[in-house]
This record gives structure tokens, sequence and C-alpha cells, in this order.
């Protein structure tokens, strides 16, 4: 298993470093000089030959690629042009906020997305089946920041039930900070109004996000399932006498979930990407927030190592994943090459 | 071709898929008749001010926006831009993923690793992240946005293209026509491809659906389509600061991209269960 675990991390390295080069290339397109760019607006024409020098930029090309390569290695990924502290810095103080956020998502998805897809197989092509499946595409089809906006519309504007925005109130602030996660911080300053406050402010956002991920985790489960409720061993398990619901929960779910966990994986790409949108509406402080904020103020550096963050966050839960699901499934850390 | 007759039938079989094909046919309509349906089809870019956020009405069935224009009216114009969006976006993505993963699936070598080395690249990061990022490098608005959704869409086509050449390079009847001597482009571009248009079709369905999406949440964000055009993601952006008032605002725009996409990817999904047999046999 450790054997495996290490190869399945390395298989995941070159196409980082591929990113890590994409991102270069992306800097170069910009159109324009980058000195110039970088210099601002009112520069001379010394002050911009000046920056060309300093950052290396009147090197060659594969020369100004090896040094980007070797300073998002070291974690060196600039400074934002718009607040000038360096990104990582940044990134790293709003990364807890978007992880709590995408964690209770994905806990949203998982745990209303398979008792879903086991409950329609179970009842194939019935009523709860049709629901099901007609909630699996559409949940998918919703565009997330609309969702956010109508729910953000009905529950905190017109009947005022839910925060309209923020992960907590401003009266209460912020809890020390250990994880950076509302939630476990308030818990472990013993703040219990704090964390029923996070809490409360949770649920919108949340709610908004899991929906593609429970459309697409119910979906799977479901066809996992039927497909597992054909094979022999059921029908065995079946004639010995086994009640459904055993049935269903031991033998079957177990065969059915390994093409589950592989959808969580991919999933996590969605969760991102719904994050962009759904923190901008929320105002919830995150990397999504970042990177609107980055977009708006045209911030190119803090832009790309949000790709870069995303994308070796992204890596890591797919390896994670595949680990899993080796673990979930022995047969699978077989297949590999 | 009598693949693509063969997958239609199926699909007016299930009631579910023929929704979603009655949907998009109603979209492409719509979108084709948009100056001719909509009732004020000068709302495009013509604003009146002393009728702003009026609600529903028979006038004004989906009520007015912040500039008096007539929001049923950009909704139907809207129909027409999705729908360019997601055929050109998809369109451009076919004409680099096809051929790279025809090539790729076909040889072995370093330049087939290459290009599969660059899809897996393109698929480490999530594709709106990258096209956020292509989007704002090279000036924002509707044109770079479907640019940087193409370029990042592409390696989906070539993933599923690559996979199926793979498949059939192997099979009984490729090496038979090599053994009659057909030249290689000849094999891939009569045989192979036909074979793997089932796949390629489901990946462009499913596609369209993803890229209306996509490009409706870059307009939302600002980095596509740019006022006054009608486009359904920028109208729930502008109609943020008109609430809780004006709720037909932001609702109506946003419920045509739903079922749109709806549309899209019920269609895909009917499509996929007639490309797969095997699935068609476990669903009953």
């Amino acid at each position: 298993m450790a054997r495996y675990i290490l190869r399945r991390a390395l298989l995941a390295l070159p196409a980082l470093l591929g990113l890590i080069l994409l991102t270069f290339v992306l800097t170069r397109i910009i159109p324009g000089d980058p000195a110039a760019a970088l210099a601002g607006d009112s520069a001379t024409p010394a002050q911009i030959a000046e920056i060309r020098t300093r950052y290396g930029l009147d090197r060659p090309i594969w020369e100004q690629a090896v040094v980007h390569v070797r300073q998002v290695l070291t974690g060196d990924l600039g400074s934002s042009i718009f607040s000038g502290r360096p990104v990582m810095e940044e990134i790293i103080f709003r990364l807890p906020a978007t992880l709590e956020l995408t964690f209770a998502a994905m806990l949203l998805s998982i745990g209303i997305g398979i008792p879903l897809g086991l409950l329609a197989a179970l009842n194939h092509n019935g009523p709860i089946d049709h629901v099901v499946r007609l909630l699996s595409v559409g949940g998918l089809a919703v565009a997330s920041f609309w969702l956010a906006i109508m729910l953000q519309l009905l529950f905190a504007m017109e009947w005022d039930v839910l925060p309209l925005r923020g992960r907590s109130d401003l009266a209460y602030g912020a809890p020390p900070f250990h994880t950076g996660f509302y939630l476990i911080d308030s818990l472990w300053a013993g703040q219990w109004a704090l964390f029923l406050d996070s809490l409360w402010h949770l649920v919108l956002p949340a709610v908004t996000l899991c929906l593609p991920g429970l459309a697409s985790i119910a979906r799977f489960t479901r066809s996992g399932v039927l497909e597992a409720l054909q094979k022999d061993y059921v029908l065995y398990a079946r004639a010995v006498g086994y009640g459904s619901f055993r049935l269903a929960t031991i033998y079957v779910l177990r065969n059915a979930i390994t093409v589950t966990v592989t959808q969580i994986g991919l999933l996590f790409g969605a969760l991102i990407s719904g994050a962009v949108a759904v923190e901008a509406i929320f105002d919830w402080p995150g990397l999504g927030t970042y990177a609107v904020q980055a977009i708006l103020s045209a911030d190119y550096k803090a832009l790309l190592a949000v790709t870069l963050v995303v994308g070796v966050v992204y890596a890591a839960i797919n390896v994670l994943v595949d680990v899993l699901q080796a673990l979930i499934d022995p047969r699978v850390a077989e297949d590999i090459r | 071709m009598n693949t693509f007759r063969q997958m239609l039938r199926p699909i007016l079989r299930d009631p579910v898929a023929t929704l979603g094909l009655l949907l998009v046919l109603l979209a492409v309509l719509v979108a084709v008749f948009a100056p001719w349906l909509a009732p004020y089809p000068e709302d495009a870019y013509e604003s009146h001010l002393l009728q702003r956020l009026q609600p529903p009405s028979a006038a004004f069935p989906f009520g007015t926006d912040n500039l008096g224009r007539d929001i049923l009216s950009r909704v139907i114009l809207g129909t027409r831009s999705a729908i360019t969006v997601a055929v050109s976006v998809v369109g451009i993505s076919m004409l680099i993923g096809v051929p790279v993963g025809l090539w790729a699936g076909w040889r072995d070598g370093w330049l087939s690793e290459t290009l599969m080395r660059v899809t897996d690249v393109f698929l480490a990061v999530p594709q709106l992240i990258l096209a956020l990022a292509l989007g704002q490098l090279m000036a924002p608005g509707l044109t770079t946005a479907m640019v940087a959704l193409s370029l990042t869409y592409w390696p989906f086509f070539a993933r599923t293209v690559h996979a199926e050449t793979r498949r059939l390079r192997t099979a009984l009847f490729v090496d038979a026509l090599a053994g009659l001597g057909a030249g290689t482009p000849r094999i891939l571009l009569a045989h192979v491809l036909p074979n793997a248009a089932p796949a390629i079709l489901v990946r462009a369905t499913i596609g369209m659906g993803f890229t209306i999406l996509t490009a409706a949440l870059l307009g939302f964000l600002g980095v596509g389509a740019a006022p006054p055009s009608p486009d359904w993601g920028l109208a729930v952006a502008e109609a943020r600061q008109h609430l809780p008032e004006a709720w037909w605002f932001p609702t109506f725009p946003g419920l045509a991209i739903l079922l749109l996409v709806l549309g899209f990817n019920l269609l895909g999904d009917g499509l996929r269960d007639a490309a797969d047999p095997r699935l068609r046999r476990s669903r009953h």
C-alpha cells in the first residue's frame, strides 16, 4: 500500500511542473510589455528599464522560465501588484475560509447524496427514483451564482431567517487563530455563541455550493448500486435470507461506493469553481473572493498564484481519493501500471 | 449517418431525454428567430429610464430592468448569444482536441506522450480557474472569454478521442484494413473517427451545457460579455444592486440558464445511454 501511495503521488508531479510552466507562459501572453505594466502608468523609460533588469526580464526566455519554476518551488509567488504584500501570505491567510466552506459543502453532498442515490436505486423506477434522477440532472444545471442570489433573496432578505453575508457577525469578530476554521477555533476557545453564529453563517453558502456535488454523488451512487444489485453474490445473499436493508448497506453499498469515491475527487474541482462565485456573493473572505478581487484590480500575480495553489490542492485531493479508493477496494491498487 | 439514426431512436423512446431534445430545439428556434420573437427587440441596446424596475405585467411579462428594458426581450435575445458562445467554444475545442486525441491515440512516441502530458496539465486545474486567469490576462471581453473557454476545454475532447482511438487501434477490423493496404489517414478518418463519433457527440452535448454555465459565470464576474449585451450572467450581476425590491430581475435570466443547460444535460444523458448499450441494459 505504501508503494502504491508513493507511486500515485509521483504520478501527479509532472502535471504540477507543467502547471508551473503554464503559469509562466500565461504571464508572457499579457498584451504589451510586462515591465511597463509592473512600473505603472506614470513610469519613465528609465524606471521601466530599471524594473526590467530587477525582475530579470532582459534575460533569455528559458532562463526566466527556470527562475520562475525555482521561485514557485521555494514558495515565492511574488507580491500582489495591488497590495504590495507577498501573495503567498495573503493566500495562506484566506485558504482556511475556503476549505471550511468546501468541506462543509462536501459533507452535505456526501451525507445527502449517498442516501438519496441508495434510496433511488432501491426504489428503481418508482416515484423516489424519478425525483432523484431529475434532481441529479437538474442540480448540475443550476448556475451557482444565481442560486446563491435567489437563496439570499428568500432566506436573508425576504424572510430574514439566515445571515446575508460574512463568516460571523461583526459583534463577535473572529475567534483566536488556531486552524483558521471558525467552527473549530470557536470551540477551541469555548466561545459557544460564536460557534453557533459561524454555523448559521455557513448554512446558505454551503447549501448553494453542495448542490452540483450532491447531484453527481446521488447519481453515481444510484447507478453503482443498481449495477451491484445484479451481481450473483447479492442474489445469493438474498436467497440465504438477508433483509433488504442489511443487504443494501453491507453488501451492495460497499461495492457500489468506489465509483462514488472517484466522483468526490472530481467534485472538488467543481466545488472550487463554485466557490469563486459563492464566496463573492456571500462576502466569504476566502480564495474565491480573493480571485474576484484580483480580476477586478487586474492583479495577475495574485490570480496566477491562486491558479497554482488550487492546482496543488486539487492534485493532493485526487491522490488522497485514489488512496482512499484503494483502501476500500484493494483491486484498484493492482490495476495501476 | 447510420450511427446517429441508431442513437436517435432510443432518445425518442426515453421521455426524459426527449424533454432534453425538445428544450434544446426550442432554444435553437428562439435563438434563430430572436429579433422577431422579442416584443421589444430594440431593448438590446436602448434604455427607457421612465419605466425602470417595473414588476411583471401584461406589457412586460418578466418585468423591466434597471434601465427600463423589457426582461423578456432580453432573455430571448440572450438565447442567441448563449448558444453562439457554446457552439463556438465546443466547435473550437473539437477542432483542437479531436486531431490531438486521434494522433496521440494512434501513434506511440514522444510527440503523443507530450500531447497527453499537456492535456494533463490543463486538467490539473479546474477549468473555470484557468479560464479566469486566461480571460483576465488577455483583456476581458466576450471574445477573450470564448478563447479562454476553448483553450481550457479542448483537453476533454483530446482525452475522449484518445481513449476511443486506443481502444480501436487493436480492433480486428483495423488490422484487417491495414492488411488490405489502407493508409493511416484513411483508417483514422474513414474508420476510427466514425466509430469514436458517439463518444464525441456525448462529450460535445454535455460540453454545451457546461460552457453555457461557465460563460454565464464569466459574464457575472465581469470577464465575459460587457454591457449593454443581453447576456444572462451579466443580467444577474446587474440585478444584485436592486434586491430585494426587483426579485424578477435576476429570476428570469437565471431560469433561462437553468432550462437551457438542463436541456443539454438531459439530452447528453440520453445520448450516453444510447451510445453505451451496456448501460442501457442495466437501466431497463
